[in-house]
């Protein structure tokens, strides 16, 4: 057969069967992720069925997902949402940092990935799925629920600790040296500062930089220009993903809306691909060794979110079965956790264990997120119920 | 009534308040225009009892059949100096003698005195409507009138 009849068959089954499992995913309540990154697991190597002949285009298609994963997360807020949201959130937010990135840092430590894997597993285990928790939060009805805007404001810290976060961890994995190092983290960090200023002050000449009332012209430009800023954000070692992200906050309004709508099914399919192909760079073969921790963290880190979620809610005088939901809510671990593990693994600075790692604790964490959320109102109930009929002590 | 508003990054804002029944009712309005309906828990008014997506459509209906009796009683404020006039407000009853005909043909002035200042549909309000309007099942027939002409209108528009 010709080779481009066999790509274009292979990866009209990798999507159709990716369409399935999505499917099959949402009809029983789970995020589609998980499932993803399974697929991913059963075609690479070691896998069942190794595919030939896609990779060139399956690798750029899965860097293009992670752009227009941060992309559409910056699109998501404007910089003076993330002010506000920073301002009235930032306590519940050390305390979310806090209880959830050490669990990752001390499991890196204790397996002897150093601390450069140990903040790359701190992002991994700290930073929740915030595309899982609006689905879910969503499906079960609770966007009108007191406690979601302080579920949603923890999420916005977390984004926009992404945004600090990520130029520093590719700094960091990037440079050999401690001064090397610092320079980048430096440079990033600089980088951060003017597109905020920038976001902040003249966002709407960037929002008319690429608006068009003509939906082409307005999706090549909004395209072109996340390619363009994430291209070059990689070649000065700010990753790319970054540069997507910071093009995003600085896209604001009905421009934002616009290419929200209309970039999310472009993201859906390539974020697809990038699950798909990290899982066929992970070896299965590689996950049994890793699952003892990998439980262990999501047991611990499941119960760190929830106190979490329960402290900010308590904060702000939502009551007690809202702030269980609150809690159950940001369990989900998802996207980010795996932009995090791939970027770490793809610099080839920590072993390969890591990606082990993260890949099995997200596949636990994005299917006990939506399952931890449905729960938690009937378990909830049941517990105070039994508290209430226990005999009152003497 | 105290209404309070609460942004949603991401999602759109809740603009909810706290009935006398001791529930939330409310709307979340999403960024794309979507709309849900929000009422609370009885014994938990942080939770969702109902939260009911609805299109724009659907929104302005239900705000128009929650707001049309406003409506009326404004109308018949403007009435009220005027003694011995009131406003009253009669159903077209699906399947009845008026459904699906002309205004005109009620020959309501005529015949009682009473005239129809407007008609409501499906929660929208159709003012002064001309005698060529026609009448569907479940219109809310606004009229106004002596007491006598009302008593008239109203055997005449319901005992059809």
């Amino acid at each position: 057969m010709h080779n481009t009849a066999i790509a274009l068959i292979q990866l009209g089954a990798v999507f159709f069967g990716l369409g399935l499992l999505g499917k099959m995913a949402w009809r029983i309540g789970i995020s589609p992720i998980p499932l993803y990154l399974i697929g991913g697991l059963a075609f690479g190597q070691g896998g069942l069925v190794p595919l030939h002949g896609i990779e060139e285009f399956s690798h750029i298609s899965s860097e293009i997902g992670v752009i227009l994963l941060l992309l559409l997360l910056g699109l998501e807020y404007s910089a003076a949402e993330l002010m506000t949201g920073l301002k009235r959130s930032w306590t519940a937010g050390v305390v979310d940092i806090v209880l959830n990135a050490t669990p990752g840092v001390i499991a890196a430590l204790v397996l002897g990935w150093g601390p450069v894997g140990a903040l790359a597993m701190g992002g991994v285990t700290y930073i929740s799925s915030s595309g899982i928790i609006a689905k879910v939060l969503g499906d079960l009805g609770r966007l009108g629920n007191r406690e979601t805007p302080v579920v949603l404001s923890v999420l916005v810290f977390e984004d926009l600790a992404m945004a600090v976060y990520l130029p520093i961890l590719t700094a960091v994995l990037a440079g050999v040296s401690f001064v090397g190092g610092l320079t980048a983290v430096g440079v990033s960090l600089a980088a951060i500062t003017v597109v905020l200023v920038i976001a902040l002050k003249f966002g709407r000449y960037v929002s008319a930089l690429v608006d068009s009332p003509d939906p082409e012209v307005f999706l090549l430009k909004v395209l072109g220009s996340a390619l363009l800023v994430a291209g070059v954000a990689s070649q000065l070692q700010v990753s790319a993903a970054v540069g997507a992200f910071l093009l995003g906050i600085a896209i604001s309004g009905s421009t934002a809306e616009n290419a929200t709508r209309m970039l999310e099914p472009l993201r859906d399919l390539f974020a697809a691909m990038f699950f798909v192909v990290f899982g066929l760079n992970t070896d299965p073969a590689s996950i049994p060794p890793v699952l003892g921790w990998a439980v262990a963290l999501a047991v611990v880190t499941t119960l760190t979110k929830v106190a979490t979620g329960w402290w900010a809610a308590r904060r702000q005088g939502i009551g007690r079965m809202g702030r269980a939901r609150a809690g159950a809510a940001l369990v989900a671990r998802g996207e980010f956790s795996i932009v995090i593990a791939s970027l770490t693994v793809a610099s080839g600075a920590v072993d390969g264990e890591l990606a082990a790692l993260a890949t099995a604790y997200v596949l636990l964490m994005a299917v006990l997120g939506p399952v931890a959320a449905r729960v938690v109102e009937p378990l909830a109930q049941k517990f105070t119920r039994m508290r209430g009929t226990a005999p009152a002590p003497a | 009534m105290n209404v309070e508003v609460t942004p949603l990054p991401g999602i759109g804002t809740r603009q909810d308040f706290m009935i006398r029944a001791g529930r939330r009712v409310g709307v979340v309005t999403h960024r794309d225009g979507k709309f849900e309906l929000i009422v609370s828990h009885q014994d938990d008014p942080d939770g969702c009892a109902a939260s009911i997506a609805l299109t724009p459509s659907e929104a302005s209906t239900l705000a128009g059949l929650l707001g049309s009796p406003q409506l009326v009683a404004h109308l018949e404020e403007q009435h009220r100096e005027v003694a011995g006039i009131s406003t009253k407000q009669f159903p077209i009853v699906p399947g009845s003698r008026f459904d699906g005909s002309p205004l005109a043909e009620t020959e309501l002035r005529t015949r009682t005195g009473a005239s129809i200042v407007a008609v409501v549909r499906a929660g929208s309000v159709h003012p002064s409507p001309r005698p060529d309007f026609v009448f569907a099942g479940g219109d809310l027939v606004v009229v106004v009138g002596t007491s006598d002409g009302l008593t008239a209108a109203a055997e005449l528009l319901g005992g059809g």
